[in-house]
């Protein structure tokens, strides 16, 4: 901790607690910080791509995740480091908006900031380096619509969707059956799309989780899963042509949010208050049954008498109906979220073709399957696999799926990837970078540099020869004038992209690059950093 | 320090670990081999057993386990390594979907990982690896699939290979000597439940004393109470009020009732009203007529007299399970509201008889005659609790193991027939493929080899001679063979009669193979400072 001292030698104390905190400035900082968000990027850089690995995940209670989607492993890192934090939230914002390429975003930030280092050495400022980030991005982002393709997503029962949903899945431990998931991520998503308004609602696509059996298992319900079954054992288990009445109001007597006592003073009132209370569950049942439903699901619980009024009555119902499964059933079933008994009516009511219980394995497990809804706008993806990590590693990796389809739809432009687009980019912005006539002609060609970082490291994970590679790529670009020549990493034969058929979202990459910039321009504008010692 | 010599900045927390590479993947080869080392020992009919002793204080603490199920062993085991987890897990998946080869899958998932850490070691990359393992699973699954063969569920082939696979599975459990007496017993039991795998209905009482042949199949339904002093010993042609009510006294369950009262009298008056409204119950529950009564919660004197002199025999404390499963047997409706008498035939359940018995020491109320005569027990006897416990456990399995296969019916060769003939397969295939993948093929092949010979080895015989004979059987045809654990030879699966449910295999080799290919892929381990915990 530097001081200042005055006339008589004695330090200023300028900070509070000034001597308990640690301080970096100037060149020390930069590097400090750069070196930090380094480490979280090459953490990540061994799971990009097609042959990526993944990262083992151990939390503070000794829970285990085995993951290759990068934001899920810098969320689980606890990573302490404040500016390491920035790659944090670089990748989680990235997964907010578009849901996939998480890693890559990071990935990318570090080359960059590995270039910035090499910048700084050579004593160039900070803030002209972020200048010529800036503008290389700019034109790598018009270079990337420029290379960016329109693909017919309806074309070939929506191949093109299938190609980039596998894609996304490429790198995951689910990649053997990536084309039956992918396939299931597009139906999934297509039935929920508004394709007139080029939307998609996220929101109606339930992943539900389920250990046994294998990734092969994985299935499509065309209606909605919800892991509860019967209030009464007794209860039918299937209701066909089902009337669903939507309940968020306990079949209990109700309970006044104001405060009040009832004082019972004679046995006469104890009795009166007997009657009333046993007719609270009849009067209850009996709205219920006068809508003409024949299923109530509600969010509270039953009273056992009310219960068995409802068997009774023949009036399947289950409860404790979670509050996120009431609204997705009200979409899908037309059912309105009814709040109380008096306001049941028969047009509040939802349609489904039919309710059954089903059963898994030896335990004594049952769910509820809600199928043939009357707006049959959700659908339930039904997740096996041998363990509970790979489970939630399949769910992780179908949710980026769904995303990569989602973003399709919204913008059908797509850019090949196998890290063709990023070299297509690095070679553009180099040759921008020969007319800059400033210092940020350095910045902008090590921003191509970090670009082609990228393919590099792809070819890294696969096991090729990542210069040569790289370094043949981009001759080809160039000869051929062709930006969709990339790596190879399956080692198919090719290295045109189109042909092997890696289609990656223009949104994603653009978003990918942009927010990358971003990062490292903010990491870049730190050139001091005060932080509590350690002791 | 990174490469170059600069300091690198403490990224994660305090306490957190990162490994990264070589020593990622040693840790978790080491701590998923050591996981199946650990239970390999268990595998096959001559297997051995492991004592679990929980630590801690308290007196429950000492109570220990005698077990040879893999899930029970790796459930209770607490280990920090990660890689070891994903076994403990997977075997707990498997117990839930099949019920059997527990210890199968882990083993499996670790002699696979035995073998990628011996690729591993040529410089062979793990993604190579996986990819052989991908090919070989799958010719491994398509070969199992093949060789098991399917009768029909009426059929007495079906029925008898029913008993075989009851057989096989109990024969690497603690009552292997009895194993004819419980595999005739237990596929009884499944068949009654015609098809449905609720093993709800299937009761097993454990009970200390006797020996482990005195346990038998009853055919009625028994429940673990005792009927109420003062009511009759034995029922005959019952109909039966099975209830969840309070009998003690009804809660007024009206929110914010307060009963203030300001004189002496008027609390006698309120007694009597209570008094009054319980009477009103049992009045109520008369009227449907019962001889017997159940009901899940506790009942008070009052009630209980009141009903014990109408002639009713009253069962109180039955437990929510116990409840469900008297309603299922007799086909009663379990009733809290008791308005409706005359829906009377539709409620009430029926049985022949109802009488207390003695088993053992204990008194027990059995129900014979149900209505729906799906429901029966198992009645455990045993010279200690421990037994008792670990036959409890072994019957489960069995169970599950038959219910698997009433609802699967195909069947595959035991003895480690199939593990061999999808080795063969994988050998085979990997002749076919170009590239190093063809190594992690082989090495599929080597792991699948292994459970048979762990079996041997564990019986204590010759295992590298055993499997070099038993796969020159296969290669010359004789695709029925097997290890004869009895004897220590090679013999005819066909004429031992040893059969095994194909989709326990199945489930094995595909959360096996899952779970290694899982672990494989991993190249970098991060551990989160654990969670500081105060001292309560």
């Amino acid at each position: 901790m530097s001081l200042a001292f005055d006339d008589y030698g004695r330090p200023y104390i300028i900070l509070r607690d000034q001597g308990q905190k640690k301080r970096m400035k100037g060149l020390e900082a930069y590097k400090s910080n750069i070196l930090a968000a380094k480490a979280v990027a090459n953490t990540l850089s061994s799971s990009l791509g097609p042959k990526g690995m993944d990262k083992m995940l151990v939390s503070p209670d000794g829970d285990v995740s085995v993951t290759n989607d990068g934001a899920t492993i810098v969320e689980k890192m606890e990573i302490q480091h404040p500016t390491a934090k920035l790659l944090v939230e670089l990748s989680q914002s990235q997964d907010a908006e578009i849901g996939d390429g998480t890693t890559g975003v990071v990935v990318l930030a570090g080359k960059l900031l590995e270039q910035a280092l090499t910048l700084l050495d050579k004593g160039i400022h900070p803030l002209k380096i972020s200048d010529g980030f800036d503008r290389a991005c700019d034109v790598a982002i018009k270079h990337l619509e420029t290379i960016s393709e329109e693909i017919d997503i309806q074309a070939n029962e929506h191949e093109a969707l299938i190609q980039a949903a596998c894609t996304a899945l490429g790198s995951k431990v689910v990649s053997k059956r990536k084309r039956e998931l992918g396939k299931i991520a597009v139906t999934a998503v297509l039935d929920v799309a508004d394709l007139a308004r080029r939307d998609v609602n996220l929101d109606l696509i339930k992943i539900q989780t389920k250990t046994g059996g294998s990734v092969e298992d994985t299935r499509l319900i065309s209606g909605i899963l919800i892991d509860k079954d019967m209030s009464h054992p007794q209860m039918p288990k299937e209701v066909n042509d089902a009337r669903i009445c939507l309940l968020t109001c306990p079949f209990e007597p109700p309970k006044p949010k104001t405060k009040h006592n009832i004082n019972i003073s004679s046995a006469e009132d104890y009795k009166k208050l007997y009657q009333q209370e046993q007719q609270y569950f009849v009067d209850m049942v009996k709205l219920v049954k006068a809508s003409g439903a024949n299923i109530a699901l509600c969010q509270w619980g039953f009273d056992d008498e009310a219960n068995h009024l409802l068997l009774q009555n023949e009036l399947p119902a289950v409860r404790w109906v979670s509050g996120t499964d009431v609204e997705l059933i009200a979409m899908a079933t037309g059912a309105r979220i009814i709040p109380r008994f008096q306001e049941i009516t028969p047009e509040k009511l939802g349609k489904a073709g039919c309710v059954k219980e089903v059963q898994f394995g030896t335990s004594n497990e049952r769910m509820l399957v809600i199928e043939n809804c009357q707006c049959t706008k959700a659908v339930t993806i039904l997740i096996r696999g041998g363990s509970q990590m790979i489970v939630d590693e399949a769910k992780r990796s179908i949710h980026d799926a769904i995303c990569v389809i989602r973003n399709l739809i919204k913008d059908n432009r797509i850019v090949y990837g196998g890290g063709s687009a990023e070299l297509a980019c690095a070679i553009q912005v180099l040759q921008y970078a020969d007319e800059v006539s400033s210092v940020e002609q350095y910045a902008i060609r090590s921003f191509a540099d970090a670009l082609e970082g990228i393919p590099c490291c792809l070819a890294d994970n696969c096991g090729l020869n990542p210069i040569t590679s790289v370094a043949q790529a981009k001759s080809r670009q160039l000869k051929e004038n062709n930006p969709r020549i990339g790596i190879d990493c399956m080692e198919l034969g090719t290295t045109d992209m189109k042909e092997q058929r890696i289609y990656e979202t223009l949104s994603s990459k653009k978003q990918q690059i942009q927010l990358a910039t971003q990062v490292v321009k903010m990491i870049l504008k730190i050139d001091d950093v005060i932080a509590p010692d350690d002791y | 320090m990174d490469i170059v010599g600069n300091v690198l900045p403490q990224v994660l927390k305090d306490e957190a670990t990162e490994d990264k590479g070589e020593m990622a993947r040693l840790q978790s080869f080491v701590g998923a081999i050591a996981v199946a080392d650990l239970v390999k020992t268990t595998l096959g009919p001559k297997g051995m057993d492991k004592i679990l002793k929980p630590t801690g204080p308290g007196q429950e603490m000492t109570h220990i386990t005698v077990t040879n199920d893999g899930a029970t062993i790796l459930k209770s085991m607490y280990v920090e390594n990660p890689a070891a987890k994903i076994l403990i897990e997977i075997s707990k998946t498997q117990d839930e979907e099949v019920g059997d080869g527990t210890t199968t899958v882990a083993v499996l998932a670790g002699e696979l990982l035995r073998e990628g850490e011996k690729l591993i070691q040529k410089r062979i990359h793990p993604q190579h690896v996986i990819a052989g393992w991908r090919i070989a699973r799958d010719v491994a699954l398509k070969r199992l699939r093949d060789i098991s063969s399917e009768n029909d569920i009426e059929s007495q082939e079906f029925h008898n290979d029913l008993v075989k696979i009851a057989r096989t599975t109990l024969s690497s459990k603690l009552i292997t000597q009895d194993r004819d007496y419980f595999a005739d017993l237990c596929v009884k039991a499944v068949l009654r439940l015609k098809g449905s795998s609720n093993l709800d209905y299937i009761q097993i009482i454990k009970l200390p004393g006797g020996t482990i042949r005195d346990s038998y199949l009853d055919d009625g339904f028994i429940l673990k109470k005792q009927i109420t002093i003062g009511c009759k010993r034995r029922i005959e042609n019952a109909k039966i009020l099975v209830a969840n009510t309070a009998m003690d006294y009804d809660k007024i369950k009206i929110y914010g009732t307060k009963v203030k009262v300001n004189s002496m009298d008027k609390v006698a008056e309120i007694e009597a009203a209570e008094k009054e409204k319980m009477k009103h119950k049992v009045d109520k529950i008369l009227k449907y007529q019962p001889t017997v009564f159940v009901n899940r919660q506790l009942i008070y004197n009052y009630p209980e007299q009141l009903l014990a002199d109408s002639g009713i025999t009253v069962i109180e404390h039955a437990d929510f399970e116990g409840m469900e499963r008297v309603a299922a047997a007799t086909g009663a409706e379990i009733l809290s509201t008791f308005d409706a008498p005359e829906r009377r035939d539709s409620v009430l359940g029926h049985c022949d008889l109802i009488e207390e018995i003695m088993i053992g020491e204990e008194k027990m109320i059995k129900f014979t005659g149900c209505k729906k005569n799906e429901a029966c027990t198992i009645v455990l006897r045993g010279s200690s609790i421990h037994i008792l416990d670990e036959v409890d456990r072994s019957i489960h399995d069995v169970l599950c193991v038959l219910t698997t296969t009433v609802k699967n019916r195909r069947v595959v060769w035991g003895g480690g027939n199939s593990e061999m003939q999808m080795a063969a397969a994988c050998e085979e295939e990997a002749k076919k493929v170009q590239g190093k993948q063809a190594l992690a093929i082989e090495a599929y092949a080597r792991a699948l080899r292994q459970i048979p010979t762990i079996i041997c080895d564990n019986g204590g015989y010759d295992s590298a001679e055993l499997i070099q004979n038993f796969n020159v059987e296969l290669q010359k045809g004789n695709l029925t063979f097997g290890l004869n654990m009895n004897d220590g030879t090679i013999g005819d699966m066909q004429e031992l009669g040893v059969k095994e449910c194909m989709r326990v295999k199945e489930q094995a080799v595909m959360a096996a193979s899952e779970a290694a290919e899982l672990i494989m892929r991993v190249d970098d381990i991060v551990k989160c400072a654990p969670r500081k915990r105060d001292r309560a």
